[in-house]
């Protein structure tokens, strides 16, 4: 089984992200959305972070929530892919099911 | 494939309506079914048909309308945490239906995915 | 852990319509409505004869405290509903060994029987579900 995990908030205000990461399964899939796009930048406090889960796990963000803060596509952390509404639909369709981290 | 929506949130206070939106729109333009959306907590008041957002922006409750209307989803709001929050009967909009929390755990059962959008 | 079950077992839930159902319970009582709520759910759950497992995690842990008194705060009192759980049949409450002792708990500390898990464990238990509804 492997699970599609959605996140919602900014890293730097919650611990969702943390609290993903710790609970995340190699080969399960991370999808940034809302205020948790400010995870996927480069160069944070946390990319470190994020450039470790992709180790064992595939991170996405979803770029529509990326544009609508003025994130620049080109600043995402290498290896996070981005994706748009419909690519989160196929992410939930290829998982065997999808759990909010809200 | 059937998609189950739960959105936990009100509008306008919170992203999560609108990306739950966004996602069924995109669901359905790809061929899938949306089995039903569910409204919970806040997410209540997606259905209040008074709400009136300024006329540059977005109305998040008509949209749901419409997409209902268009796709023939059905949009369900619980009961008790409607009446918690004065969302009755009279004041809904159109293609919403206020019914028991059962609606919900019926959807996961029939859903292929169920996906929450909440805070 | 019933999760591990098998193919014998998801065959019969496949039969009879079962779903593995998980209640994902990460926030504190009474600041929001949402550990409320949540339990609202769960109840009605019990009804529809599915596979119910609740996890505590993060602030979700603060749920079961013991001894909580509401009245000062005018808020109603819900912590008992938990104990009830049981009569519904739904027995499957675990709660993150981590989550405990970062606030400075253990299971002596809530008001109900749980079994403890670790952060591994219960990314494990997430894994075998076939739906779950975060709160």
């Amino acid at each position: 089984m492997t699970i599609l995990h959605t996140i919602n908030k900014s890293p730097f205000q919650t611990t969702d992200l943390d609290s993903c990461l710790r609970h995340a399964r190699k080969g399960s899939a991370i999808l940034l959305i809302e205020d948790a796009v400010y995870a996927a930048m480069g160069n944070t406090g946390i990319s470190e972070r994020v450039g470790e889960a992709l180790k064992n796990t595939n991170v996405y963000v979803l770029g529509p929530d990326l544009d609508a803060r003025g994130l620049e596509r080109e600043r995402v952390v290498r290896g996070v892919e981005i994706v748009d509404y419909g690519g989160f639909v196929d992410l939930a369709v290829e998982h065997d099911h999808v759990q909010a981290w809200v | 494939m059937k998609f189950g929506i739960l959105i936990n949130e009100g509008p306008y206070q919170h992203q999560a309506s609108d990306s739950a939106y966004q996602f069924a729109k995109a669901a359905l333009a790809k061929g899938h079914q949306i089995y039903r959306v569910f409204f919970y907590h806040d997410g209540v008041n997606n259905a209040n048909r008074l709400t009136e957002p300024p006329q540059d922006d977005r109305n998040v409750t008509q949209q749901w309308s419409q997409l209902a209307a268009e796709h023939g989803i059905d949009l369900v709001v619980c009961v008790a945490a409607a009446l918690r929050r004065g969302i009755k009967d009279e004041i809904l909009a159109p293609r919403f239906r206020i019914s028991g929390l059962g609606q919900l755990v019926e959807t996961g059962i029939q859903a292929d995915r169920l996906v929450v959008f909440g805070d | 852990m019933s999760a591990d079950d098998g193919a014998e077992a998801a065959n019969e839930r496949t039969e009879r319509n079962v779903k593995r159902f998980l209640f994902v319970n990460r926030k504190a009582p009474y600041g929001t409505i949402y550990a409320l709520e949540a339990l609202e759910v769960v109840l009605i759950s019990a009804a529809f004869d599915q596979d119910v497992t609740l996890v505590f995690l993060d602030d979700g842990v603060c749920q079961l405290k013991k001894g909580q008194q509401t009245k000062e705060t005018g808020m109603k009192n819900f912590s008992p509903t938990y104990r009830a759980l049981e009569g519904y049949d739904i027995e499957k409450l675990y709660v993150e060994k981590e989550s405990l002792e970062h606030r400075g708990l253990t299971a002596d500390d809530l008001l109900v029987p749980v079994k403890v898990l670790t952060t591994e464990e219960i990314g494990a238990l997430m894994d075998q579900q076939d739906i779950v509804i975060s709160f």
